[in-house]
């Protein structure tokens, strides 16, 4: 258990209110097409907050009209990775944006065991950090397993 | 030898430059039909001229005085191009329900610029000119730079896109705060504060612009247990956090070591204030791009000269050198805090930090399109007695791409700072989430608010304690266009 006060992993743009329904889920991806932006669905088992590349559940969906199409991927995507970390990410092709500009996340592990926080004392008072994620420790695939 | 006369440029070579005194207009420094050159920086001055001196002389003068000029007519102007070294006044027009003050349009040719450099650009057009005696009092409004400049500057060390990707936060505004009370806490003591509050949710918690290395905390103990705190607060939440270590100090040598040492504890953003000056901001700015580090500019004593809207440089004008000279944050206005800002004019601000192309908007205080040729955008601050219960005024003026940072507003709240910051998070993930829904957060904005309060007791504390308060006060630097004229 997580001591913030969400008791869990924050990264993401409403990791503090409650979970989104899948209603609420699609409100957003439809916010999303209506700007233009393309969805992609991610998935991890290494929340450390520098792990940039979550894998990808397929490619960032272009040209999609209906918001269902990405729910459907979602779907998939729990059904395959039920206790993974799941993150939906729009990308905005607009010149000088070209990035990421929405990301949330919509499925988690049911145990969040944290991160732990490693000093290593160099010369004078100088302290290099490392942060590592407690269910890392075991290997790819077998984290979260129970 | 000359004497002034009432009208007219001098075009006989010999009389313009007999020795004496002329008038500026009739030495080529007013030429009513120029029309800007693409590569011509324009600026647009508020005048007011002493009583009895004509606004078209005054306008004349003040492209002399920033540009070649001299009082008298000096013969060593004939060894040179001289005509291309005179800055031109081409328009002047009264200020709308400003008596006695003139809007003046003066351009100048690329060749008076050295190339990247704003200390050059602004001892040119806020030399001498600003002290000159025929006019009572002097604004520079607004200023166009050419493509062919702007691309001479490296602009922001970092940039708004690239901050986000470093962060990894997208889609919503960044959180901060600033450590209180700004002097007397210790090294030990300020950790503390950055600890909580970005344990509690913050994304971001800051250095005051006054907090260098006092006797009471030295800079080297501030940065040590800051990055403690910072490293411990990422950990406990799995997520990117930092605080802006403000490396201003009295040397160039001083600030360096400052930020050698930052980026040694491995963190990704330092600080600096605007007092340290064009040439320090823009030596920094290299700093950081070799260093991958997040610049934060803290605007401080920019009221001594931005504020009145009769003398001095619109911060407008100093958004745009700061975005060319090299700052990732800057401290732009909140417009419904405790400190001054029209929130159209404060619009303005934004715009000039953000966009890839600014339009011209009289409303938002904006006289120029300006083309950014695809400079960097930097991160707007809103920062100074803003809090939770506004969190819908905030994202409705200012949209996700900004910094809100309530110092007071987390720190203060009752059941302490983490409660503060989480008190923020709530208020500012669930205005999102409502927003992108299609709610119309201007007017539900209160009410979405206390639906989420439901669920989080912090937020429903902050709206009990702050709900009401507001700074009602009228700003002193508004726009003078109540619509926007048609014509540029």
């Amino acid at each position: 258990m997580m001591t913030n006060p969400t008791g869990r992993m924050t990264q993401g743009q409403f990791s503090f209110l409650p979970d989104l329904t899948d209603d609420e889920i699609l409100m957003q991806v439809q916010y999303g097409l209506n700007k233009g932006y393309a969805w992609s669905v991610e998935y991890t088992d290494d929340p450390h907050p520098r792990n940039t590349y979550w894998d990808m559940h397929g490619h960032p969906m272009f040209d999609l009209a209906d918001a269902a199409g990405v729910m459907l991927e979602l779907k998939a995507c729990r059904q395959a990775f039920p206790r993974h970390y799941i993150r939906l990410m729009a990308f905005d092709s607009t010149r000088g944006v070209e990035s990421v500009v929405m990301s949330f996340i919509v499925n988690r592990p049911p145990h969040e065991p944290g991160f732990q926080l490693e000093r290593m004392e160099m010369d004078a008072r100088n302290v290099r950090y490392t942060t590592r994620s407690y269910a890392t420790h075991r290997p790819e695939g077998e984290r979260y397993a129970d | 030898m000359n004497k002034p006369v009432d009208m007219g440029v001098i075009t006989d070579a010999k009389k313009r430059y007999s020795a004496g005194v002329l008038k500026y207009r009739q030495m080529g420094y007013w030429e009513a039909d120029y029309v800007p050159k693409a590569t011509d920086v324009v600026c647009l001055f508020r005048i007011t001229p002493q009583d009895g001196v004509d606004a078209i002389e005054a306008a004349a003068a003040v492209a002399g005085e920033s540009s070649t000029a001299t009082w008298t007519v000096v013969w060593t102007d004939r060894l040179t191009a001289c005509d291309s070294y005179r800055a031109k006044a081409y328009r002047v027009e009264e200020v709308p329900n400003n008596p006695g003050q003139y809007f003046a349009w003066v351009a100048y040719d690329l060749v008076l610029f050295e190339e990247g450099s704003i200390a050059n650009m602004t001892a040119s057009l806020i030399g001498n000119v600003f002290s000159f005696k025929p006019l009572k009092a002097c604004r520079l409004e607004d200023i166009q730079i050419p493509v062919a400049y702007v691309k001479t500057f490296k602009g922001p060390p970092t940039g708004m896109i690239v901050e986000r990707e470093r962060l990894d936060k997208f889609g919503r505004p960044l959180l901060g705060a600033t450590t209180k009370p700004k002097l007397g806490l210790s090294g030990r003591n300020y950790g503390r504060v950055i600890y909580e509050g970005l344990k509690g949710g913050l994304d971001f918690m800051k250095d005051d612009e006054n907090i260098n290395s006092q006797p009471f905390m030295h800079w080297r103990d501030r940065f040590l247990f800051v990055m403690d705190a910072v490293n411990k607060a990422q950990a406990a939440t799995g997520e990117v956090k930092g605080s802006y270590l403000n490396v201003t100090g009295a040397t160039m040598e001083d600030m360096y070591e400052r930020a050698e040492f930052a980026k040694s504890l491995g963190s990704c953003v330092i600080m600096i204030d605007l007092v340290i000056g064009w040439t320090a901001i823009q030596s920094m700015a290299n700093w950081c791009r070799k260093n991958d580090m997040i610049l934060h500019m803290h605007r401080a004593g920019h009221g001594t000269y931005t504020r009145q809207k009769s003398h001095g440089v619109s911060f407008r004008v100093i958004a745009k050198w700061l975005r060319l000279a090299g700052c990732d944050h800057l401290h732009a206005g909140t417009a419904v805090g405790k400190l001054e800002g029209d929130p159209m004019t404060v619009q303005g601000y934004y715009n000039v930090c953000r966009d890839s192309y600014t339009r011209q908007d009289l409303q938002r205080g904006l006289f120029f399109d300006q083309d950014w040729a695809d400079l960097r955008k930097v991160m707007p601050v809103a920062s100074g007695g803003i809090h939770a219960g506004q969190m819908h005024q905030l994202l409705g003026l200012f949209g996700d791409d900004v910094i809100l940072q309530f110092g007071g507003g987390t720190i203060g709240h009752p059941q302490g700072i983490q409660a503060g910051a989480v008190a923020n998070r709530v208020a500012l993930e669930c205005m999102v989430k409502a927003r992108n829904e299609g709610r119309d957060i201007a007017h539900e904005g209160p009410e979405i608010l206390r639906t989420a309060a439901r669920f989080c007791s912090p937020l429903q504390q902050a709206l009990d304690t702050w709900g009401d308060i507001t700074f009602n006060y009228a700003s002193t630097d508004t726009s003078d266009f109540a619509v926007t004229p048609t014509t540029a």
